[in-house]
């Protein structure tokens, strides 16, 4: 995609000099970020170098200490339903009493009236579970679901909540490899009708399907392309070493430009 | 049944089928959300409500309401403003709550008979008025339980994504808290303050090795209460056994059975 038309779509996302700090300790620093309407950003980077906080600054879980964040044009104070997010699934108890059906509907909880979901609210379920092919599993406890089971139906929750932009965090973690391919596949169609953001330390895996790459470490390193120069990636890592061993890492991800692209 | 022609034995039930109901709808939230020594924390510091309620010649239980009320929203607000670690907030409080009961008991004229069956539980002596107070606090749990189910359960669930789709989390953690303090008044007449947090968690603990839902972990929960409660009533009476350790020692056995059989079979 070029310049062009990028200034064409609309900015969903406007990050302008954001600082984090947590327990006194700066995690997010300088960080200049702009999404467009239906782009696919991944975001690699380090462990702990700020990846999850920056998506929870952005979903309005932690609070910049500087800097601001528009979401659709609008300066951020509570997310009002247009982000949703599909978290590391290892972030619940898997022997919670709940089951498939349960834990979608639990998307509609920002729009629910009373005290229980409306019809309305039942039929957006149906229609994401369809959507993630998890419909005819809708009755099963969520302790009896695979790792990539499970991460459908987080996707599902998400969804419900009808978000024009959707936000995850390392969603591939916990799925066995033969489910990847076909987990990224049902993004690549998301994508059609909504902003995507991907964080991910797998940059092989993920390099493949978005649209545009950042490198993250404390700092973001952006130019709005899917190349990341070596001298992003050295001071996003600053320790290039395991990216060495895929052989030059520019050359790795311009490879795929051309499938993907635009 | 010509038992139940004492009075004492039909209150007795009838306060344990009150703690069940309490114990089992908001002990539900309490185990999965893995929070069983909050409540054990605001259950010591009705000791606090207890003296006060003696060195002031009122109902010691409405003396322990405002006690745990007080440490419930204390506990709540404490953990979010403060950078203190929530085990030692609950570890302070549990003993200061305590701390305060027995200079209350101390000051307090007179005497102080029945002391113990605060502390232990005593459910075969229910004062009838005692009765009416554990029926309307049992009736406030399940109307704002019923009411409130799907946000409690969202929230215990998964809180950062009940935040994200938009509900306040603080306020039903808040709630929460408040439910399981009037839990423990409905419960202190049955097993005694010290007590009361194995009531809390051993049925919804048995009860959860088997539900897929929440709701039916609430109901199984309720019923083991039943059972262990007017179990250990009896066994308590025909044995002549301090009540409260014998519905608890009951549970415990059940639990230990439960647990075993899964074991093996599950």
């Amino acid at each position: 995609m070029d310049r062009m038309d990028r200034e064409e779509r609309k900015k969903v996302i406007e990050i302008e000099n954001l600082l984090v700090k947590l327990d006194g300790r700066t995690v997010l620093e300088e960080v200049n970020l702009s999404v467009y309407e239906k782009d696919f950003l991944g975001i690699i980077g380090p462990n702990g170098g700020g990846k999850t906080t920056l998506l929870k600054t952005i979903l309005g879980l932690v609070t910049a200490e500087a800097g601001t964040i528009k979401i659709m044009g609008e300066k951020m104070k509570k997310n009002r339903g247009q982000v949703a997010y599909v978290p590391q699934y290892a972030a619940f108890d898997r022997s919670f009493p709940v089951n498939v059906w349960e834990v979608v509907l639990m998307g509609r909880l920002g729009s629910k009236r009373g005290r229980s979901y409306s019809e309305l609210d039942q039929e957006i379920a149906r229609e994401v579970l369809k959507r993630v092919e998890m419909y005819e599993l809708r009755h099963r406890p969520i302790g009896e679901l695979s790792g990539g089971e499970i991460q459908r139906v987080l996707v599902a929750r998400a969804l419900a909540g009808r978000p024009e932009i959707l936000l995850l965090d390392e969603p591939t973690a916990s799925i066995d490899s033969r489910f990847q391919a076909g987990f990224y596949e049902l993004l690549e169609e998301l994508n059609r009708e909504m902003t995507l953001i991907l964080v991910s330390h797998d940059i092989s895996a993920i390099s493949v399907y978005v649209k545009t790459l950042a490198c993250l470490n404390c700092k973001l390193y952006y130019q709005h392309s899917k190349e990341l120069s070596p001298e992003m990636i050295e001071k996003g890592y600053q320790c290039p070493v395991e990216l060495i061993a895929h052989g030059v890492p520019h050359r790795v991800l311009a490879a795929h430009d051309g499938v993907v692209g635009s | 049944m010509e038992l139940l022609q004492f009075d004492f034995l039909r209150h007795a039930l009838a306060a344990g089928i009150l703690a069940s109901i309490a114990c089992g709808v908001v002990g539900s939230y309490v185990v999965i959300k893995r929070i069983v020594f909050i409540s054990g924390g605001i259950s010591h510091t009705a000791y606090g409500g207890i003296g006060l309620g003696y060195f002031l010649g009122i109902n010691p239980i409405l003396g322990a309401v405002f006690f745990t009320v007080i440490s419930a929203l204390g506990m709540g607000v404490l953990a979010e403003r403060t950078r203190q670690r929530e085990d030692t907030l609950i570890g302070i409080i549990w003993a200061v709550g305590m701390a305060l009961g027995v200079i209350f008991v101390k000051l307090s004229p007179g005497y102080t008979s029945d002391l113990m069956s605060y502390l232990f539980g005593n459910i075969l002596a229910v004062p009838f008025q005692d009765l009416i107070l554990i029926s309307i606090l049992d009736a406030i749990i399940v109307a704002v339980v019923w009411f409130y189910f799907e946000e409690l359960k969202a929230v215990a669930f998964d809180e950062e994504f009940a935040q994200v789709a938009g509900i306040s989390t603080r306020l039903f953690n808040l709630l929460l808290l408040l439910l399981i303090a009037l839990t423990v008044v409905v419960m202190i007449r049955a097993v005694g303050i010290i007590l009361v947090i194995a009531l809390m968690s051993i049925p919804p603990a048995i009860a959860g090795q088997s539900s897929k839902s929440l709701k039916g972990m609430m109901v199984l929960a309720i019923i083991l209460g039943i059972v262990f409660n007017s179990g250990g009533i009896f066994l308590s009476y025909f044995f002549d056994l301090p009540s409260g350790a014998t519905i608890i020692l009951l549970a415990a056995a059940g639990f230990i059975i439960s647990t075993a059989s899964r074991q093996r079979f599950g």
